[in-house]
């Protein structure tokens, strides 16, 4: 058999970032290369260097950044190219897709304005030949309508449709080398599924090689050739990806294979007492009217959701985004005005105020999905976790106060002296903990945790389910975990809810609803989440 | 957008209303009147004067009055320039000081945002730091010194341009003037501009043009320009209402016969009807560009949809 074709060569790359404390060297002299047609993954958490890897190779490091190495297409430097040769190979030979397709694309623009501009850029094409040619690029990526798709703009398509244009935009100029950065994180995982089966059809078709950034193994799994595992800007280890699997030799990647969320949630006692309980809970959105504007457009986010969570138990709300999940939470937690009747404890809250509703803030907490926004960055850790405690015990002295925060800190894993410092000192996930010991520390009865683990690392998320089950067994915590994760929430909750555009689709115990689900959208969820995203190491 | 453009218009009536009725009532609540100043008039010529104006008549008429001429579109007669109906002294003096405020302006949009571009371009570089030199100059000299340097420098030192009036509205007497005006807004704009670029030149979609080898030119001019024209489309609505109602300082140093003066010396003077007729142009100036600007913003940014 002949070898094949190397056509993409990283040698000792190194990327530095100039910071304000000096310079970061995000990625420290690796080495990669690409063949002809296959499919490479280079696989790390955040901050192994792996994007920047790529930007590097396609002379898109932020302004503070720089390259120094090799990255070699057919033999020619990039890094030392001009930019006008760096430019007929960009998006012609080499081109890439990124992870946010909500933002990739240039709002102001036509779809079809921003297909044929780099096509007739690089082949020269007049106006209406590239025209025919976005078309066509349209149609093999399956958007519906071609023709009038190309007169749409950016926010008129849904995050899957205009990854798809992505793609076209990338596949325009029949490239070399598609470099596809995270390209379905930031969508739904039906969605996700779609995205990579046209990706490994276009590839089937097209024939060029793949270069895979991901986070995701499973990914990795269904499709790479070869696999590069990247931790702080090295490469740890390398290998065909079968092989890498079944005998991974670094402990990185043992880790990395192990960090799926394991174990399960047993159901509460049969008798344990209804914490929560609401009947025929609607939100409706209102959107537009006004003075001369029509009749306002009403959009029922939530529809017509009845649910009662005991003690001790957990209750995951599953669906994608726009489901109306997060919106059912916060109705539940009387955040957003809603209809049918909602119970905490013995007491009616349907139409309680917000001063009624203040003493029992205390007992019902909110956890959120995003740990770098959620903390004030002007407050210590300690006030930020303390400033519950001004509100619902005003009679503690400060030194009470203090000693509470030591001892919410060290239920969550953190070292005590963290109270003194600033939340930007922390990573995501040691942030995802200050964030819990905020709710703890008012000893509450209900935590609503809204896609608690979503913006952090594989191992990490692990550790947070973890933490989370041992407080729940503690202090015999109920909580509504609201996620479109189902490996996070199978190892989460007792029983599950699957909802679907403000309606629930499904519900039942969280075995049964794997084992055998009943709804075909809950079944389409399962299969692309097993399909496509989920991997075990003795499945 | 017939409709939103039409919807803005109605509700710019009960606006004009609201504001005509307290600069009404705030002009006479100030002491004073039109024909009790230092003029030593007797009491006789003022009384008859007065009733002659309908000063005499009691607020509430006097203010009835106003609003039915107002509807008729008729501004009254200026109590200080006896000869000259309100009416007449903007017909004259509108057009130039609009001409001097459309020139600044349009200088300054296209200057600030050329040197804004290049400061952004060039981010903590020697030419970025230039601009933002010039800029802070530009928005920290007022006009009242940079008015009397350029008459001082250009007119009397090297001869090159007139030191003031009007001239009929020949091009030279023009420079001095509209480069005062605009000098301030050039700063700003380049400010504006260069952090909306350099927020532009960031974005993700701008990553996505690189990465598809589009030229320097596409990438800068039509896709990071045109989204960070935005924030300088809604500067441009005020200040065009600014600038183009003239200047009092400029129009004063440089003897312009524009009507930027008309609106302190009628407070001054307490010749109520041409403040309140100067009110109401800069409230129809303001309303009008704040309206094109919103009609702008949607031509630019296919998100934005009135209807």
């Amino acid at each position: 058999m002949a070898t094949p074709e190397t056509i993409l060569s990283v040698k000792d790359l190194r990327v530095r970032f100039r910071t304000l404390d000096g310079a970061v060297e995000a990625v420290k002299g690796i080495n990669i290369h690409v063949n002809a047609g296959e499919t490479v993954a280079v696989v790390g958490e955040s901050g192994s260097g792996k994007s920047q890897t790529m930007m590097a190779a396609m002379s898109l490091l932020a302004s503070n950044g720089e390259a120094t190495g090799h990255v070699d297409y057919r033999g020619r430097n990039l890094l030392t190219m001009t930019k006008s040769d760096l430019n007929k190979v960009r998006g012609a030979k080499i081109s890439m897709i990124f992870q946010e397709p909500m933002t990739s694309l240039d709002p102001l623009y036509s779809i079809g304005n921003q297909l044929i501009e780099p096509i007739r850029k690089h082949r020269g094409l007049n106006a209406a030949e590239a025209r025919e040619e976005a078309l066509k690029l349209l149609r093999l990526v399956h958007i519906p309508d071609p023709e009038r798709r190309m007169k749409s703009y950016p926010h008129e398509m849904s995050g899957g449709q205009r990854q798809r244009v992505m793609i076209a935009m990338a596949l325009a100029n029949d490239p070399d080398i598609l470099i596809a950065d995270e390209p379905t994180t930031a969508l739904d995982v039906t969605i996700q599924a779609q995205i990579l089966t046209l990706l490994a059809e276009l590839q089937r078709k097209l024939g060029m090689a793949i270069v895979f950034i991901t986070h995701d193994l499973g990914i990795v799994r269904r499709f790479a050739d070869r696999v590069y595992v990247m931790r702080y800007g090295e490469v740890v280890e390398e290998g065909e990806a079968e092989a890498l699997f079944a005998n991974p030799q670094h402990a990185y990647t043992k880790m990395l294979l192990a960090a799926e969320p394991t174990g399960t949630k047993a159901p509460p006692p049969a008798n344990a007492p209804v914490l929560l309980e609401g009947r025929n809970v609607e939100v409706t959105f209102k959107i537009g009217g006004g003075f001369l504007a029509g009749e306002p457009l009403l959009l029922r986010a939530v529809d017509h959701i009845s649910i009662r969570l005991k003690r001790n138990q957990t209750i995951g709300i599953v669906g994608e985004s726009g489901s109306g999940k997060s919106t059912l939470g916060r109705a539940l937690l009387r955040l957003l005005p809603s209809d049918g009747v909602i119970r905490f404890g013995d007491r009616d809250i349907s139409t309680a105020d917000r001063q009624a509703m203040r003493p029992l803030r205390r007992e019902m907490q909110l956890v959120f999905q995003d740990p770098f926004g959620s903390l004030s960055p002007r407050m210590t850790v300690g006030q930020v976790i303390t400033e519950g405690l001004l509100v619902h015990e005003p009679n503690l002295s400060g030194k009470q106060r203090d000693q509470r925060a030591v001892e919410a800190l060290l239920e969550v894993g953190l070292d005590p002296n963290a109270r003194n410092r600033y939340p930007h000192e922390f990573s995501g996930g040691q942030r995802q903990r200050i964030a819990i010991a905020r709710a703890m520390i008012l000893k509450p009865k209900l935590v609503v945790l809204d896609e608690p683990t979503s913006a952090l690392d594989r191992s990490v998320q692990k550790q947070i389910v973890e933490l989370l089950r041992k407080l729940q067994a503690d202090h015999e915590l109920s909580y509504l975990f609201i996620s479109h994760d189902l490996a996070v929430v199978r190892a989460m909750a007792d029983y599950i809810i699957v909802m679907k555009q403000g309606k629930i689709v499904e519900e039942g115990p969280t075995e049964e609803i794997f084992s055998n689900p009943q709804a075909a959208y809950t079944q389409t969820l399962m299969n692309a989440a097993i399909d496509v995203t989920r991997f075990r190491l003795s499945a | 957008m017939l409709r939103y453009i039409l919807r803005r218009l109605l509700t710019a009536i009960p606006t004009l209303f609201v504001i005509v009725t307290m600069a009404f009532f705030l002009i006479r609540v100030a002491p004073g009147g039109p024909f009790n100043q230092e003029r030593g008039l007797s009491p006789e010529i003022r009384a008859n004067l007065e009733a002659q104006f309908g000063l005499d008549d009691p607020l509430w008429l006097q203010y009835a009055h106003y609003l039915g001429n107002l509807l008729r579109g008729n501004f009254g007669p200026s109590y200080n320039l006896p000869d000259f109906t309100v009416t007449e002294l903007f017909a004259k003096g509108l057009p130039i000081s609009v001409q001097l405020g459309t020139s600044a302006l349009i200088l300054a949009l296209l200057l600030g945002s050329v040197l804004g571009t290049i400061a952004a371009l060039n981010q903590n570089k020697v030419g970025d730091y230039m601009v933002i030199a010039l800029a802070t100059a530009g928005s920290t000299i007022p006009t009242f010194v940079i008015a009397p340097v350029i008459q001082l420098v250009f007119g009397l030192t090297w001869k090159l341009l007139p030191i003031g009036g009007w001239g009929d509205g020949a091009l030279i007497n023009k420079i001095g003037p509209v480069l005062t005006l605009a000098l301030p807004q050039i700063a700003i704009v380049a400010r504006l501009m260069r952090g909306s670029m350099i927020e532009s030149l960031r974005s993700h979609h701008i990553r996505t043009a690189r990465a598809l080898g589009l030229s320097d030119w596409s990438v800068v001019v039509k896709h990071a320009l045109r989204g960070a024209i935005l924030p300088i489309v809604s500067f441009t609505g005020p200040a065009a209402a600014a600038l183009l109602t003239g200047s009092v300082i400029v129009e004063t140093i440089f003897s312009i016969p524009g009507v930027g003066r008309y609106f302190v010396d009628a407070a001054l003077n307490r010749d109520y009807t041409l403040v309140m007729g100067t009110v109401v142009v800069i409230a129809l100036f303001t309303i009008v560009f704040n309206l094109i600007v919103d009609v702008m913003y949607a031509v630019v940014d296919p998100r934005v949809r009135y209807d």
